[in-house]
């Protein structure tokens, strides 16, 4: 238990995780009303506040706000105005932090995407989710009715499910033209975006503590976490715990407190998996001591991410687990670019052949080499997320391929969640 | 001002050319799709440069001037 923990829940104040929906009355009354401010006075808040986006850029979002601000700021003197979308794609299969959010705390959402549309002076709001959704948009459909006093309107979208629909282009790409696939950049989406206009396009996550920092400042934001990464974080954390689910926590938790909240393992762990499908291994005698901050976690070459983490026990496999994932992402490429679709291909194949232990002797180098090859070679980062997993999974499961070379593996499965068969609801939501 | 070479890799289709004209900056890789130096043209491969954008079929190749930001 750290010292920030009697500060916690932030995000999740009021969750009913089993329950409807977080009504507009009931939210109200949890955080207070929603503070309308200048868009200078929200951006500069947000910047002292040290928010970075939560969808796995970590990309600072003030930076964005004021970017998408200045374009648009040009833009209006030729009549154009701008837009927000919100990103609540969420397609990696190891996270369902954002569908919580949605699903159940839906104003919070609503609250940081109106605040942040008057920031950049956008009249109209986007909320994209995934078609099948259907908790998330029942819940933003609600939501909305509720709010017919917002100053900008807001439109719900659901889109497509693919891997790479959730990527930024993708997203302008299907609402521009229904096409849910990566755009070559630049234009990007911030410049040239929704319909042409400079587009702000944020997870849920991040725009719900946009929705926090408005009423509470940046001082109170910083009271959790560290002062590299300050505030708090959603974490999912699903494989060998007992209760699995999404957690909200303070940047800088040691990675043992979270096992912890989460129940603790149910078998000894062997490694973690840390960022989702687009993350690195890291073996879990290392893991186990680091904290959930980026200065931490650089030192083992991995990020956070969208906060998603799996735990590998020591009764599976990891070589095998990863070949089922490499295979995932490589089908789950959009097909535009050569790189990817067929290097992603041939990496998987060579990882089945070495979980499978019918690899040839140079399979290993060849598939580092196509890894050095791969990545930074497609339109959008899926390559590069992949390769990246790829290069960990070679790393940490080192012994694994030597010993399947002689052909033994008696492992079971741990069942990864990959893409349809993904776990339909967060079974619990907790704090640490 | 310095430039460097960039390709599209949605419009790219393995033609191979480029690497045809241009192997000083850049190679294919198993797939037949380029490879290219991500680093300032030298001046003496300028006109080659040229060249390889031009007889790209699908107009994949890019010569772009370095920014400043």
């Amino acid at each position: 238990m750290s010292a920030g923990d009697r500060l916690l829940p932030r995000l999740l104040a009021g969750l009913d995780p089993g329950g409807e929906p977080m009504t507009l009355a009931e939210h109200v009354r949890t955080h207070g009303e929603l503070p309308m401010m200048a868009g200078q006075v929200l951006i500069e808040e947000v910047a002292h506040a040290g928010l970075r986006g939560r969808g796995g850029g970590d990309f600072p979002t003030a930076r964005k706000m004021a970017a998408v601000a200045a374009c648009g700021v040009k833009r209006r003197s030729r009549g154009g105005p701008s837009a927000v979308i919100v990103n609540g794609s969420e397609t990696e299969p190891a996270s369902g932090k954002d569908r919580l959010l949605l699903s159940k705390l839906p104003h919070l959402v609503l609250d940081g995407a109106v605040l942040a549309a008057g920031a950049i002076g956008a009249p109209e709001v986007i909320v994209m989710v995934g078609g099948n959704e259907r908790g998330a948009l029942r819940a933003l459909e609600g939501a909305v009715v509720d709010r017919a006093q917002d100053p900008v309107g807001v439109q719900l979208v659901g889109g497509p499910q693919g891997y790479v629909s959730g990527e930024e282009s993708a997203v302008v790409h299907y609402l521009n033209a229904g096409v849910a696939l990566p755009t070559f950049v630049p234009p990007r989406p911030y410049e040239r975006g929704y319909r042409g206009r400079p587009t702000l396009i944020q997870n849920p996550e991040t725009l719900a503590q946009v929705a926090l920092i408005a009423r509470f400042g940046a001082h109170w934001f910083r009271e959790l976490g560290t002062t590299a990464d300050p505030g708090s974080a959603l974490v999912t954390i699903s494989g060998a715990v007992r209760a699995p689910g999404v957690y909200e926590l303070a940047f800088g938790t040691p990675i043992s407190d979270l096992l912890a909240a989460a129940g603790g393992t149910s078998e000894p762990l062997q490694a973690l998996l840390v960022g989702g499908y687009f993350g690195t291994w890291v073996a879990a005698s290392r893991a186990v001591g680091l904290r959930l901050a980026r200065d931490d976690l650089r030192t083992v070459g991995c990020s956070l991410g969208s906060g998603a983490l799996i735990a590998l026990g020591q009764s599976a496999c990891g070589l095998h687990e990863s070949a089922r994932v490499i295979d995932y992402l490589a089908a789950e490429s959009a097909g535009q670019c050569g790189p990817c679709l067929h290097g992603l291909r041939a990496v998987a194949d060579s990882v089945a052949a070495l979980a499978e232990g019918v690899a040839s002797r140079g399979e290993e180098a060849r598939v580092l080499r196509w890894v050095g090859d791969i990545e930074g070679r497609g339109a959008c980062h899926h390559p590069n997320g992949a390769v990246r997993f790829v290069a960990s999974t070679l790393s940490v499961f080192a012994d694994d391929v030597e010993r399947h070379r002689d052909g033994g593996c008696a492992a079971r499965s741990a069942g990864l969640p990959l893409g349809r068969d993904r776990p339909a609801a967060v079974v619990s939501a907790g704090r640490l | 001002m310095s430039a460097r070479l960039r390709v599209n890799p949605i419009a790219c289709k393995a033609h191979g050319l480029c690497a045809e004209l241009l192997p000083e900056l850049i190679r294919l890789d198993d797939w037949g799709f380029p490879i290219i130096e991500d680093e300032p043209i030298p001046p003496e491969l300028l006109d080659l440069a040229r060249r390889a954008v031009e007889v790209c079929p699908t107009l994949a190749l890019l010569l772009e001037d370095d920014r400043e930001d």
